[in-house]
């Protein structure tokens, strides 16, 4: 049974980027969360929660006027887990253009992080990764610094850019 | 001919009206909030213990910080007299925590533990306290755990509960209250937790309350100025939301209200008071202090200003005092 309810919210994710990467992209992007294996050592847990533009508010609250300001269709968000020591959130925001992407990425507030190749543009801190490519904005936080956090964060950054 | 006292005071008034942060700190804002202990205003106490600086914070410690805090603010060293003295007997006590900014920067569930051992202690029983938020998932993030029996430490969400049928006006919009706080709770506290927000600047106490109406969107138009201050003056919230534990044992001062771990600080404070405009005045120039640290511009320098505290203490509004030299602010 709970197999077939994740089935059902992966068809929905993948329905959502599908419908959103259809509009003017020729390859519409897969499901942009990396299943459990997919990156090492990195766990998928529960499903992936989608909020169109209008319901932003309800996960993200005040947060969602710059958002919708700068564009955005929707955010999708799932919790993961690294080698059972470190949670973390991964959103990720279709906006309706790049550079809607990049006013959000460019207003976070990057001058003390380090800048990543991911994507178009990218920066990393030592608990967080955000980065853009093409209109897609991805942003993974981390809850526990353990000395693999940074690099096990770019790792699966990684995956999530491979897959769209 | 003004002295300099008068002088101070008008220009930190002026000041906070125009949301003037840079003008204030020209003029010896921070200083003026330190130095009027004296005052015979609104008390708002700041507790802090650097001890406890730490992601795991310790139940004793954080347990400890509340009794000094109320102790100071009540003048009663027992901490039982010092609740007893806040909550009337046979009160049902919401606890309206903070959880929207997921697990990284939430009302601690250490704090919110505490307070209810405390009240459970003067006297209110475990089921009649209520710890309530949004929904099930901002409880949870706040690390409750969600309990709709009879028994016991009550702990729901809205989404739950439900709210009235008929919305209340606030300004242009209708917002519709939640059951608990119209129902449910005869007396609130708010136990916010201190965050940048990148539309109202700060939210702390007042802007707490968006947890508690339906549509919270609908009151974000210009930088949450008149939202915030028309909610808050809904006679029911006025009313019941009483007084204040605000959480700033850890804050993010820049790119909240979310968790940007980056961002992160730890001010290992707790501020506690009756009046809400003196609190948030008083958390508003605590975040000012740690963006100049952190060599960020002010937030009338970044488009944000949260004017909606100036509007609270208007006399449209009249929810307390906002005039930083009329507060008399404890640092303990």
């Amino acid at each position: 049974m709970r197999l077939r309810k994740s089935s059902i919210a992966a068809s929905v994710v993948l329905l959502v980027f599908a419908v959103a990467g259809g509009a003017g992209c020729r390859n519409a992007p897969h499901d942009p969360f990396p299943p459990t294996g997919a990156v090492a050592d990195w766990q998928k847990n529960g499903d992936t929660r989608v909020y169109a533009a209008k319901d932003l508010w309800q996960y993200i609250d005040g947060d969602a006027e710059q958002y919708i300001q700068a564009g955005v269709i929707s955010a999708a968000t799932s919790d993961y887990m690294y080698a059972n020591h470190v949670e973390a959130i991964v959103d990720v925001y279709t906006m309706n253009s790049p550079a809607g992407a990049h006013t959000i990425l460019a207003r976070d507030g990057s001058r003390a992080g380090k800048a990543a190749r991911l994507g178009e543009e990218g920066v990393a801190f030592e608990q967080s990764v955000t980065f853009r490519k093409g209109r897609y904005l991805v942003r993974i936080v981390a809850y526990q610094l353990a000395p693999d956090t940074p690099q096990a964060l770019l790792a699966l950054a990684a995956g999530i850019e491979a897959r769209l | 001919m003004k002295n300099r006292r008068e002088f101070l005071k008008d220009a930190a008034s002026s000041a906070l009206i125009l949301g003037s942060s840079a003008a204030a700190s020209k003029l010896g804002f921070g200083a003026a909030l330190r130095g009027n202990a004296a005052s015979a205003g609104p008390k708002v106490v700041v507790a802090r213990d650097p001890s406890i600086e730490s992601a795991q914070l310790e139940e004793a410690g954080v347990l400890e910080l509340l009794d000094r805090a109320m102790a100071a603010y009540t003048g009663r060293d027992r901490p039982i007299e010092a609740w007893k003295h806040i909550v009337p007997s046979g009160a049902v006590v919401g606890l309206k925590v903070n959880g929207l900014g997921g697990r990284g920067i939430s009302t601690h569930a250490v704090l919110v533990k505490a307070v209810a051992e405390r009240l459970q202690q003067a006297g209110i029983a475990a089921a009649n306290i209520v710890v309530w938020d949004r929904n099930a998932r901002d409880l949870e993030a706040c690390g409750m755990t969600i309990n709709t029996g009879s028994s016991g430490l009550r702990c729901f969400g809205s989404d739950l509960a439900g709210f009235e049928d008929e919305p209340v006006s606030c300004g242009a919009a209708s917002v519709r209250l939640s059951k608990i706080l119209t129902r449910t709770c005869s007396f609130v506290i708010s136990l916010p937790i201190l965050k940048d927000h990148s539309f109202a600047g700060v939210t702390f106490t007042m802007k707490n309350m968006y947890g508690v109406v339906d549509r919270p969107d609908a009151l974000h138009g210009n930088n949450c100025n008149p939202g915030v201050a028309d909610l808050n003056a809904v006679p029911v919230i006025r009313g019941k939301v009483r007084f204040t534990i605000g959480d700033a044992l850890s804050s993010v001062y820049q790119g909240g209200p979310g968790f940007h771990p980056e961002h992160l600080w730890r001010p290992s404070a707790l501020i506690v008071g009756e009046d809400r405009v003196a609190i948030d005045t008083v958390a508003w120039r605590m975040l000012e202090r740690k963006r100049a640290e952190a060599g960020l511009p002010t937030l009338e320098a970044d488009g944000r200003a949260p004017l909606y505290i100036a509007t609270a203490a208007d006399s449209a509004h009249k929810l307390g005092i906002g005039d930083p030299t009329l507060i008399h602010r404890m640092e303990i």
